[in-house]
């Protein structure tokens, strides 16, 4: 055991004496975190709008209040005619105007029907259909406001629910997504580079005639880097929690476990990539196509995998990140137990031993 | 110390497919000897030291390495052996002091043991202002001396050294000349590779192995005289010229 802990702690000093690589390794967590959550995100806040108003009675007035009053948009001009529509968004300024007939409140409280229009710049469609559902929800939100003192409440109200993210946040997809790219990248090409670097060196000869064991030398290895990973997955929930605003509703405990779980999967597979290879460029681009690449299509977070052709579908299968991302995403996002997540443990599970028996045995017959 | 053999090989054969590595060689290297392991590349040197290292299992033959048996108890021999490669295998963003302590360590070494052997080390190599000095930062000369120190950190019966002076230049060769006598009179066997054909006259005894096959095994004197030859150069090129296998 004391063997051991020499080399674990020998494995510190290297970790520590590469400042750059320890500063990568802690930092990408935290730049990918705000990346992500302030830059690439499908919320639009304060999208500047302009509003054409023909009605210019009290209903018009409120609901343009209401829109007004809300932290999604900002109305940047008032028009007055149809004609100054289309230079308003050819200026480039704004991404949605909304036209109110003449006699919007008479149709409305006395046809019980009104129509409303939204004209969006369709350029970004993705924007484009986030603004049209949020100025939805506002109408919607005041027709019930309204409906409440009308005696015969006549209108249909269609009701749209965005389950456990009522406000389509995009931090509730990719904070999980990023666990498992940051898992993935510090634990497998860490580990694997780690490894690669030794047989470069020649050391790893030096290490393999010693009495210690080839598998506590791995262990060694790896341990460093998961403490480094288990590290990155807290400051990870730390700055979702407090600066994205996504709640852990689940058990934190269970969440840690699980990350521990997939943190040795991704070790394996760092492993197996190490005994494929003896330089550490190969090592790296191993790491980057076979885990990186995989990790940010396959996972689920970037592309929803219900829309890929079958084949990709079940080639998504076999990349563990699917499985853990499915996981924290339960966890963290829905609050379920490990009643409903047994399955995708399980796989992981069968996953990590499978992994770890291959490239223990690789590593072996390497010696022979 | 003649007949205290600590290293016993019997037509020890390694075979990959169909290449014969190391044909059948047997030899016999005793406590405190300096042993030459001479070979043209691909003569079956490294192979054959894998072998006796326990990080290779031989296709058939019998081999004892500090009287441990290399099929069965490789576990021991490791213990007792200590290694050293042309790479010098020391961490170069490792200290000085870092790196006897690691390997002492994994040797399992206790503390106090380790922390004499610091003292002892950075005092016989001069090392007293390095010792906190990261390896990159030093001579090559003393890189090496250092990997040497480092090799035998744990006093084992055998040290095997696989081209140690690669690179280095012929005075500091022959300062590490005079680190491998210490070693070798305090009992420790000495088992060397090398190309240069001027340290196999520093040897007690040398081998010769041309196409996986040990050719001729007798000390640097007699050799000479059996080839007729006036410098160990002039013998192994002989020995070495019958070779039908290269690299």
């Amino acid at each position: 055991m004391k063997q051991f802990f020499a080399f674990v702690k020998k494995e510190f000093f290297h970790i520590w004496r590469d400042k750059r690589t320890l500063f990568i390794l802690m930092g990408i967590p935290i730049t990918q975190i705000i990346i992500f959550g302030f830059a690439l995100t499908n919320e639009v806040k304060n999208a500047k709008i302009a509003v054409l108003d023909y009605a210019r009675d009290n209903v018009s007035q409120q609901l343009i209040q209401k829109i007004a009053a809300n932290k999604y948009f900002q109305i940047d001009k008032s028009l007055y005619s149809y004609q100054q529509v289309e230079p308003a968004f050819k200026e480039g300024k704004i991404k949605m105007a909304i036209v109110f007939p003449q006699n919007f409140a008479s149709d409305l409280l006395h046809g019980n029907k009104a129509q409303l229009q939204f004209i969006t710049d369709a350029t970004d469609p993705n924007v484009a259909t986030t603004l049209v559902n949020y100025a939805n929800a506002i109408v919607k939100d005041y027709q019930t406001d309204i409906n409440k003192t009308t005696v015969y409440p006549y209108t249909i109200e269609t009701e749209i629910r965005m389950m456990y993210n009522p406000e389509l946040k995009g931090a509730y997809s990719f904070v999980p997504g990023v666990m498992a790219l940051i898992l993935m990248l510090t634990c497998a090409m860490m580990t694997s580079i780690a490894i690669v670097k030794e047989k470069e060196m020649g050391t790893m000869e030096v290490i393999l005639v010693s009495p210690l064991k080839p598998f506590r030398v791995i262990l060694a290895k790896a341990v460093p880097y998961m403490l480094l990973s288990m590290i990155n997955v807290i400051s990870i929930l730390l700055l979702s929690v407090f600066v994205l605003d996504v709640p852990i509703r689940g058990s934190l405990l269970l969440l840690l476990s699980e990350s521990l779980l997939f943190t040795i999967t991704s070790l394996a597979l760092g492993l197996l990539i190490s005994s494929l290879t003896n330089s550490q460029q190969v090592a790296m681009l191993f790491s980057f196509l076979g885990l990186f690449l995989p990790t940010t299509v396959f996972s689920g977070y970037m592309f929803p995998i219900e829309n890929m052709p079958i084949p990709l579908q079940i080639i998504s299968n076999i990349v563990p990140a699917k499985w853990y991302y499915n996981i924290v995403k339960a966890i963290m996002i829905k609050g379920l137990g490990i009643a409903s997540v047994w399955k995708e443990t399980l796989i992981l599970l069968a996953m990590t031993i499978v992994l770890f028996t291959v490239s223990i045995k690789k590593f072996k017959t390497r010696l022979a | 110390m003649k007949n205290e053999p600590v290293i016993v090989v019997e037509k020890l054969t390694k075979q990959f497919g169909n290449f014969i590595a190391v044909d059948g060689i047997s030899f016999e290297v005793n406590k405190g000897e300096i042993f030459g392991f001479l070979g043209a590349n691909g003569a079956g040197k490294t192979t054959a030291m894998r072998m006796l290292c326990g990080l290779s299992i031989p296709t058939s033959g019998k081999a004892k390495v500090a009287g441990f048996d290399i099929y069965q108890q490789t576990e021991n021999i490791k213990k007792n052996i200590g290694y050293m490669s042309q790479k010098f295998s020391l961490y170069e963003d490792l200290t000085v002091k870092e790196n006897i302590n690691f390997y002492a360590g994994i040797y399992g070494l206790n503390e106090n043991q380790i922390k004499d052997k610091i003292n002892y080390l950075v005092h016989h190599l001069h090392l007293q202002h390095q010792q906190n000095t990261l390896v990159k930062a030093l001579p090559l000369g003393w890189k090496q001396k250092l990997a040497f120190s480092v090799a035998i950190v744990h006093d084992p019966a055998i040290v095997f050294l696989d081209e140690p002076t690669g690179g280095v230049d012929p005075v500091t060769r022959r300062e590490f000349w005079e680190m491998i006598y210490d070693a070798s009179e305090k009992g420790i066997t000495i088992f060397v590779t090398t190309h240069y054909m001027d340290e196999a006259e520093y040897c007690n005894r040398v081998s010769i192995m041309v196409d996986g096959r040990i050719e001729a095994l007798d000390s640097p004197k007699k050799l000479k005289q059996n080839f007729e030859c006036v410098s160990m150069d002039e013998v192994f090129l002989k020995l070495a010229r019958k070779a039908t296998r290269s690299e």
